[in-house]
């Protein structure tokens, strides 16, 4: 397992402050934040590539925090793969051997096979697609068996198709090795589908750390809420079990444990309707003015303003068809006391 | 059937003009001296062993200066490439004082440390070794003006090799040498030699600092400025133009080394 322990790094304009990170053995962590939070600041510090300015590094239980990195056996990968230009693939993929004490051999070998790298041996690296660098660079940090692999945004430089397939094949991997990864990603698929746990960090602070299901599903923090998607989030009041959120009254279906706080909502919960539907059962509606429409692609968004409240909904093609008429026009909004989250 | 003509762009027209005046400013005048001698001429100095000696001179001494920018100069270089730290613009700005400050001052600057009095003079003059008028002396000032030409070039390269490279191959094992040494260098050597050829071509040229310096053993350049001020034009000529040549020469050969492959001269 790898730790970091009150992990601080400064630099000019920005710091990544006292962060506590634990992955445990055999898992898959992901890390998710903004672009410039400071994710690859804290890999890299993982990794010993930057000397944290204050707290420490364990890796098994031991301090590494002033150990060289060649000395730590983290393998990284890089989002733009960072493939040696002037090697060949399998000189790539073994230029970390002369290091190990266990050699070369078959590992290499079985890598090859694993990854479908084998065709490919002996090309040079600059002619490669972007999903056979990719997996490479992946094959190139296995060779050397790390103790933890760290995955800088490994998918995000690929187009769809190759994406997909590399994260089956990490995902593979991780079930095959049982290696214990680290990655940073700003894709939420890729995270629900690889990570068992996840960290989400904000100007270089720790945000929230658990479980997938509860960083989106239960969001801790009002910057989660919406780095998740929960684009509705606001502040409000509760008494008993209703929230006060500006001039609008919402029936939870829980007391919360406290006076104030916020409510979000995710934008596909919080549904548009035309004014004299029914009320369903648990529902809160409540009015509002239709201040615009998007066309997202697969989805349309509603802009809906109550009660000085800004309210995003996503709806249908078809939905969206109904509703372009009555831009600018009062509407109904609708949400179900149980969509309602408590932060 | 009428012709159809692209209209003449005015814009395009300036380009080539400009560059023809430039072009023809710097050929002309090289064209006219290299073409003056006779054939007799450049025979008859080459025959001259004063002649070849101080060619052979300005070579050497400007190689051993470049070699020497070379393993001295590079970690600077790399230092400025990779590190971010507090005065980093001073210094850089420091390396580049050489091509900035006349270059008698340099000869001057480096007699005055190296003279008795100043303690490292005082250590020079202990150790035996001797700056005015020496091959010391004139290799010492041509490592200073060519200096910063290789440092600058070799920066350059270094800045070009994406940091990341290095930080992989540590994660895979390597030392911060083993990096360099099997990442950095490799993919920067190109500008490494541009930089030596830089340096070189600076110290060949050079003729204001080490008239100060090292009037004698003496170089090319000064031989063409003594035999200019003594004899006149025609008799410093053929010096001149042999000094071009072989320096042509080594330029042509080491460019030719440092092209990436399949690329034209």
């Amino acid at each position: 397992m790898i730790r970091a322990s009150r992990l601080s790094i400064h630099l000019p304009g920005f710091a990544v402050q006292e962060v506590d990170l634990s992955v445990a053995q055999g898992e898959f962590f992901a890390l998710i934040g903004p672009t410039g939070s400071g994710k690859t600041l804290i890999l890299e510090a993982l990794a010993g590539l930057i000397r944290p300015t204050k707290g420490r590094v364990l890796l098994e239980g031991r301090d590494v925090t002033s150990l060289p990195p060649e000395k730590r056996r983290i393998g990284i990968v890089y989002q733009d793969n960072a493939l040696f230009p002037h090697l060949s693939v399998s000189k790539n993929i073994t230029y970390g051997l002369r290091y190990t004490p266990n050699g070369e051999g078959q590992r290499v070998e079985r890598l090859l096979e694993t990854l479908g790298l084998a065709p490919l041996r002996d090309r040079d690296v600059t002619t490669l697609s972007g999903g056979e660098a990719q997996r490479v660079a992946l094959a190139r940090a296995l060779a050397v068996e790390p103790r933890v692999l760290l995955l800088d945004e490994p998918l995000s430089a690929l187009d769809p198709a190759f994406r997909h397939e590399l994260q089956v094949l990490l995902k593979r991997l991780h079930q095959d090795t049982g290696l214990t990864c680290l990655m940073v990603s700003h894709d939420f698929g890729e995270v629900m589908s690889l990570a068992q746990r996840v960290a989400v960090l904000n100007q270089g602070r720790l945000e929230q750390t658990g479980g997938v299901e509860d960083i989106f599903q239960r969001p801790a923090t009002p910057f989660v809420a919406r780095f998740v998607g929960m684009k509705n989030v606001f502040a409000a009041e509760f008494r008993g079990r209703t929230a006060q959120v500006g001039e609008l009254s919402l029936i939870l279906d829980c007391e919360p444990p406290k006076l104030d706080g916020h409510v979000a909502m995710r934008p596909d919960k919080v549904r548009v309707e035309l004014n004299g539907e029914a009320v369903r059962p648990g529902e809160n509606r409540f009015g509002g003015r239709l201040r615009g429409i998007l066309d997202l692609g697969p989805i349309w968004e509603a802009r809906v303003d109550s009660g000085g409240l800004d309210f995003c909904c996503l709806i249908s093609a078809e939905q969206a068809g109904r509703l372009i008429p009555l831009v600018g026009q009062r509407v109904s909004l609708g949400v179900r006391a149980g969509d309602i989250h408590i932060i | 059937m009428s012709k159809r003509f692209i209209k003449p762009d005015p814009f395009r027209w300036l380009i080539f003009t400009s560059s023809a005046i430039i072009l023809a400013f710097i050929f002309l005048p090289l064209l006219q001296m290299s073409t003056d001698p006779t054939l007799a001429d450049m025979a008859e100095s080459l025959a001259d062993p004063d002649v070849r000696q101080a060619i052979f001179l300005s070579i050497y001494a400007s190689g051993l200066a470049a070699l020497i920018s070379l393993v001295f100069g590079t970690p600077l270089a790399y230092l400025l490439a990779r590190r971010e730290f507090r005065g980093k613009k001073l210094l850089e700005s420091a390396v580049d004082l050489p091509i900035m400050i006349p270059h008698p001052v340099i000869g001057i600057a480096i007699l005055s440390i190296a003279g008795a009095g100043h303690p490292l003079g005082d250590l020079l003059h202990y150790f035996g070794i001797k700056v005015m008028g020496t091959l010391t002396g004139l290799v010492s000032v041509l490592v200073f003006v060519g200096l910063p030409f290789h440092i600058n070039a070799a920066r350059n390269g270094f800045q070009a090799v994406p940091e990341r490279l290095e930080k992989v191959s540590r994660s895979l094992g390597s030392s911060l040498a083993g990096a360099f040494f099997r990442i950095t260098l490799p993919l920067a050597w190109r500008s490494l030699l541009s930089g030596v050829i830089m340096c070189l071509a600076r110290a060949i040229s050079e003729f204001g600092a080490v008239v100060i310096v090292a009037y004698h053993p003496m170089t090319a350049p000064v031989m063409i400025y003594e035999r200019f001020t003594a004899y006149g034009l025609k008799y410093s000529q053929p010096v001149a133009v042999w000094l071009i040549l072989v320096s042509l020469a080594l330029f042509v050969v080491l460019r030719v080394v440092s092209l990436p492959k399949g690329k034209a001269v």
